[in-house]
């Protein structure tokens, strides 16, 4: 028997008042699934999270984790969690708010003896154990706020804007520690502004907007489509632009000799296009095919208007 | 059977974690700090009160008796004080020990582990009643003591009394616990700290009113303990503290009780605290976080 799915919703919704925050999420992550969930601020993403961990009650909808209904403790005790605006109790040593966490999960004495050393290890605090968090950097409150997620073995991991607080060298550390639970078939929940660390550590991604999914794809798939075609052909006229319309979209007649771009959806397209150009008798001096980064693609697909 | 461990466990440790924090975070000691300080200051003055007391009616016949009414006075002060010292306490300690968590996003992390949130609000609440308990006993124990070092005498019904005491601090502590499952730390704050003003005031219109027969006065001050029973339990403590020497002193102070107040005021003030604390589980396991 194959094992349900880490996280299954079906319109899934919330107001708060007459204000609607998210207003339909329907979507599923495969376990030992990274998804990615992208949006501009104020999308909803926060509160799509805060539904699933049943921090916010939904207006309506359904959803599974784990196979388990929304809030069920079952579930829970395979979840970890770290916050974006995590405060931990300051007054803590990194050790005493693991093993605080841990009895909170409800582990016993000797799984908590063995496994916070193992994850101080693993986020780079091991010489910091006895220091308080309120000494701590905010890279380093991060990393053992990551640390807490990972204490009973989860089967999903949400983790809200995991790498804001760190340089590159923690980014890389939080980096493999996603790239070991996919290993290990832990689903993520990956929720971040930060593009670029999408693109390096997701499977799938989702883009919201105002509430809604607009589109969940797998990144390979986003890379595959996502080609920006530079021509530059002898005396362009009209009836070129016109034409170029079956094969893409956006399609500009840039500054300089003939250069036109368009963006198109599959790089099958190429050859149609040279042969299309040459059968119509245009000179084709130049096809060259360039990858937009995700940023761009983000842009493409959520829209460059700024939300409130 | 294994349900019932781990709440008790989770509640357990939640208590655990409060008490710490009012260490660590050094409120307990200055708190400590502040009551044996307090004690210092009654030990002295009430040496030096009984001093001057025992040189002035030593050769008098009843001064025997006065001398018990002066150390009963000044130990019923005493008690008024750390009454109301707890009170405070109890105020500060937990009006932002839930809103400033859930300001803080703290609680994000607690309430989303396989526990309860319910279970969260009554271990802080089992925490903030341990320390407050503790601290009401180390401190009414430390006057009693001094005061019958000193003169000899004692309170009457001294365990009833100090119950009534321990329930007094309670209910602000339901109270300022429930207020904290859904306003801001300062408005919670204000609002228990309003409360007990307004059955404190109240408490005076209603002796007053007692003293001057005035009907009016006494339904107020029943009103305002109603709203919060704190001050009228604390009342009913001084009853028992001193059944033999009551309306014997005609100076009307917090800590002189001229109208008896009901019988039903304690079981009223248990099911107060009582209430307001399943309200604020409720209130809590319910919210939006």
């Amino acid at each position: 028997m194959s094992s349900p799915p880490a996280i299954q919703t079906t319109n899934l919704r919330k107001e708060f008042g007459s204000k609607v925050a998210v207003a339909d999420l329907t979507l599923q992550v495969e376990p030992g699934e990274i998804f990615g969930f992208l949006g501009p601020n104020g999308a909803g993403k926060t509160t799509s999270m805060k539904m699933l961990l049943g921090l916010t009650a939904p207006t309506s909808g359904e959803a599974t984790l784990l196979g388990q209904p929304l809030g069920d403790r079952r579930a829970r005790a395979r979840i970890g969690f770290l916050p974006e605006h995590f405060r931990f109790h300051e007054w803590l040593s990194a050790a005493e708010f693991l093993d605080l966490h841990g009895r909170l999960y409800d582990m016993e004495r000797s799984a908590r003896r063995k496994v916070i050393p193992e994850l101080l290890e693993l986020v780079g605090l091991a010489d910091r154990a006895g220091t308080r968090l309120s000494a701590f950097s905010k890279g380093m409150l991060q990393r053992i706020g990551l640390a807490q997620a990972l204490l009973n073995d989860p089967r999903l991991v949400f983790l809200d804007e995991p790498t804001s607080g760190l340089d590159p060298l923690g980014r890389r550390l939080v980096r493999n520690i996603i790239n070991s639970l996919r290993e290990e078939g832990t689903a993520v929940f990956l929720n971040s502004h930060l593009l670029g660390e999408i693109e390096l550590t997701c499977d799938r991604v989702a883009f919201i907007r105002e509430g809604k999914v607009l589109r969940v794809t797998s990144l390979a798939e986003l890379q595959e489509e996502a080609l920006q075609v530079r021509l530059r052909v002898g005396a362009p006229d009209p009836a070129l632009l016109h034409g170029l319309e079956q094969f893409g979209s956006d399609i500009r007649l840039e500054r300089g000799d003939g250069v036109v771009s368009l963006s198109v959806s599959h790089e099958r397209c190429l050859p149609q296009i040279a042969q299309w150009l040459v059968s119509e008798g245009y000179t084709l001096y130049e096809l060259s095919p360039q990858r937009l980064s995700l940023e761009e693609r983000f842009i493409q697909i959520i829209g460059d208007r700024l939300t409130e | 059977m294994n349900d019932l461990r781990r709440t008790l466990a989770t509640i357990y440790n939640i208590a655990l974690l409060t008490i710490r924090e009012t260490q660590r975070r050094r409120i307990l000691w200055i708190a400590l700090l502040m009551g044996a300080l307090f004690l210092l200051i009654f030990g002295l003055g009430f040496h030096f009160i009984m001093v001057d007391f025992e040189a002035e009616f030593s050769a008098r016949e009843p001064a025997e008796s006065f001398d018990a009414l002066v150390a009963n006075f000044l130990m019923l002060a005493g008690l008024f004080v750390i009454n109301f010292l707890s009170i405070a306490i109890a105020a500060l300690l937990s009006a932002g020990s839930i809103s400033g968590e859930v300001e803080s996003h703290t609680v994000e992390t607690m309430v989303t582990k396989p526990l309860r949130r319910w279970e969260v609000v009554l271990g802080k609440w089992v925490g903030f009643a341990v320390i407050l308990t503790l601290y009401l006993l180390l401190l009414a124990g430390g006057v009693l003591l001094i005061a019958y070092l000193r003169s000899g005498k004692a309170l009457d019904n001294l365990p009833a009394g100090l119950g009534l005491m321990v329930l007094s601090t309670l209910t602000m502590l339901s109270l300022s616990i429930l207020g904290g499952t859904r306003l801001s730390t300062l408005a919670n704050g204000a609002l228990a700290f309003m409360l007990y003003a307004t059955a404190f005031v109240g408490g005076w219109v209603e002796q007053i009113g007692a003293l001057l027969r005035n009907e009016t006065a006494v339904d107020i001050g029943i009103a305002s303990s109603l709203i919060m029973p704190a001050d009228v339990l604390w009342k009913k403590a001084l009853i028992l503290f001193q059944p033999s020497v009551r309306g014997s002193m005609d100076v009307p102070a917090p800590f002189v009780a001229f109208s008896q107040p009901n019988e039903n005021v304690v079981i009223y003030g248990a099911l107060y605290a009582l209430v307001f604390l399943l309200a604020a589980l409720w209130v809590f396991s319910r919210r939006d976080l």
